[in-house]
């Protein structure tokens, strides 16, 4: 395959134009400030990029850690296949993540401060760390593909040999990660609903991760299947999918519990926040948990595919819950994402879907390989 | 600083004073149907005066509530900070650091007043910051009360040491119990603030957060302090199930791929 094959899709078109603009709106934000571009304000300091791109980004980014572990900590070699695309999603993730800060931050020239001064009693330190750190770990995770389609043995062998001790320290940060990310709500008590703020809010954003991990993994090894025509890997996609339940339902009963003790039951029957509280509860928990524990449900493509996507919209849902629609107002503001913030996370994502394509079609992503298998 | 509402007749002068001492510029804004003006603090309004038209006892009344950085003792803004821009000075004021932020607007989340503002309008060049009262620290420091403690001439606002200022108010409540409700806003709130109210309406009327005396970022900080020990605990317990798979595995035939991929 040469690149003077390459002839640009349609669709890949689209997706270049959705980028084009994103890169316009950006120039335009560092022209002229954030008000140029976005709803955000004062009383709404943090908008559609912190729900969306960072706390759903790292939550989606979560098939990364969940498969390696499987792989490398659990030793079930058998989901070696699913490995690599998982990782290049979660490393293309966090990379989309980058991205959004850098647009999203007042000063993101000054990024790199947080290398410099610390303050270990702020959550914020801990995610700006995490990123930084577990962004490496992906890149080293992921590079023993490059090594393989250059045939750098040396490195091959060396990449096998600190693989699972890699994997580790990735699980390690993804917990922190993943959980800090719910941390960084319990410093504002007064402002978060009670419906969704609780001091386990670090354990729900982990739970909610690992679920959704394997169900990112699903959705993207059916899509990979269609779009690259390859086969589809039901049955051992349906395998990993057998975790889901299980930290849905560790998940229902924490909440079920955290809610009790708390005696914010009451809330629940109230207005419209009661009512999303409730979409996210059945729609994306009890519902997934029943279906994934269907062995009908998880030896069908299609099934597989469906209870994934409920999965995956009951975590944003919840973050989008946590971070804005639960977010008590100042008086007289209101936030809608203004369509420019939008046209950056499309552009953005449209970038992450490209370069999974390019990779897709130049690395070898998705032949099994021994190369993945530790020396032991 | 002790701020006594019930002296207070609104005539701004407090707001005005901080534009000028900190060259702050002035803002345009509509007629909103309400004499609070501008709307809310901002990066060039750092102290403002709220209009309140409440109704107590079957009568409507005006209540002025000046809205500013409350300097607490145990700031959620400068414990939010990633890189410590903000912090709590020995002399009292929460004073921020121009050269450290990166403009995460953590502070803004975190702060339970409300307070940190940022300059939305600013691009790259122009060096956009989180902005709040800095209570007039430059003049504290020679000797000067702040620009709006000095302006007032009603005398609502008064600056001094806390204890003083508690004691001060106090003893306001005592002498006239029936002009005051029986708290210092301030004395406990969230930790503890440099900036106290007296009130003649509950303070919540006035437009002031119920808080608990404890400090907003307790859960926060004592998530961070055991971050570590986890992190430890947490990876020795990975390394520990990874050897122990990989054990009772040992001598099993390495089984294939269920499915070699096309
Ligand atoms: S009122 Fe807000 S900004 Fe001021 S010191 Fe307290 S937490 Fe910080
Ligand atoms: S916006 Fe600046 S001052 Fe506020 S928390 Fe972030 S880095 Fe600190």
């Amino acid at each position: 395959m040469t690149l003077a094959r390459f002839r640009p899709s349609k669709g890949t078109l689209a997706l270049g134009a959705l980028s084009a603009l994103a890169f316009v709106v950006a120039v335009m934000r560092y022209a002229f400030g954030l008000r140029a571009i976005s709803n955000l304000s004062d009383g709404y300091p943090w908008g559609f990029w912190i729900s969306f791109d960072l706390l759903c980004g790292v939550a989606l980014a979560a098939g990364a850690f969940t498969t390696a572990s499987v792989v490398y900590i659990f030793d079930l070699k058998r989901f070696n296949p699913l490995l690599r695309p998982a990782i290049l999603t979660g490393f293309l993730g966090y990379l989309m993540v980058i991205v959004a800060l850098l647009v999203d931050l007042g000063r993101p020239e000054r990024i790199w401060h947080l290398i410099i001064f610390w303050n270990p009693e702020s959550v914020m330190f801990e995610v700006g760390w995490c990123v930084m750190l577990y962004t490496a770990v992906l890149a080293l995770e992921f590079s023993s593909v490059v090594f393989e389609k250059f045939g750098w043995r040396r490195l091959s062998a060396l990449h096998r040999y600190v693989t699972p001790a890699l994997v580790i320290l990735g699980t390690l940060l993804s917990t922190l990660h993943q959980s800090s990310l719910g941390s960084l709500f319990l410093a504002a008590p007064t402002k978060v609903q009670p419906l969704w703020f609780s001091p386990w809010l670090p354990v729900f954003f982990f739970l909610s991760a690992v679920a959704v991990g394997p169900a990112i993994v699903i959705v993207e090894s059916f899509i990979s299947a269609r779009v690259l025509q390859r086969g589809l890997e039901t049955e051992l996609v349906g395998e990993l999918a057998r975790a889901i339940p299980l930290a849905l339902g560790a998940y229902l009963i924490l909440k079920v519990f955290d809610l009790t003790t708390a005696g914010e039951w009451g809330s629940a029957f109230q207005g419209s926040t009661g009512a999303l509280f409730w979409l996210e509860i059945i729609g994306g928990v009890i519902l997934p948990l029943g279906l994934f524990a269907l062995p009908s449900v998880r030896r069908s493509d299609a099934r597989l595919f469906g209870a994934a996507l409920l999965v995956i919209g009951g975590v944003v849902l919840n973050r989008f819950d946590v971070s804005l629609i639960g977010w008590a107002r100042p008086a007289e503001t209101w936030y809608f994402p203004h369509w420019m913030e939008l046209a950056m996370t499309a552009g953005i994502v449209a970038g992450g879907v490209m370069v999974f394509g390019l990779v897709a079609r130049y690395l070898p992503l998705f032949t099994p390989s021994h190369a993945a298998e530790p020396a032991e | 600083m002790l701020i006594d509402e019930t002296r207070c007749t609104g005539c701004r002068a407090c707001q005005v004073a901080c534009k000028q001492w900190n060259d702050l510029p002035a803002e345009t804004t509509r007629n909103r149907g309400t004499y609070t003006n501008p709307p809310a603090l901002s990066a060039n309004t750092w102290s403002l005066i709220e209009f309140k038209e409440i109704e107590t006892r079957g009568q409507i009344g005006f209540y002025f509530l000046r809205r500013a950085c409350m300097h607490c003792e145990h700031p959620a803004c400068a414990s939010a900070c990633l890189v410590g821009a903000l912090h709590k000075t020995a002399e009292g004021p929460v004073l921020y650091d121009d050269h450290k932020c990166i403009g995460c607007r953590y502070c803004m989340i975190a702060c339970p007043f409300g307070i940190p503002t940022f300059d939305w309008n600013k691009g790259l060049l122009d060096q956009p910051l989180i902005r709040k009262c800095v209570f007039c620290a430059d003049r504290v420091q020679n000797g000067l009360t702040p620009a709006c403690a000095k302006a007032c001439p009603s005398r609502v606002i008064l600056f001094g040491g806390r204890d003083e200022l508690i004691a001060e108010g106090e003893a306001r409540i005592r002498q006239s119990p029936g002009r005051y409700v029986n708290r210092i806003y301030g004395k406990a709130e969230a930790g503890g603030t440099s900036v106290l109210y007296l009130s003649s309406i509950p303070f919540e009327q006035l437009g002031l957060p119920r808080l608990d005396s404890a400090p907003v970022t307790v859960l926060s900080e004592w998530v961070m302090r055991y971050t570590l020990p986890f992190a430890a605990a947490w990876g020795a317990a990975l390394t520990g199930l990874a050897l122990l798979v990989r054990w009772r595995n040992r001598g099993k035939p390495k089984r294939p791929s269920s499915k070699e991929a096309a």
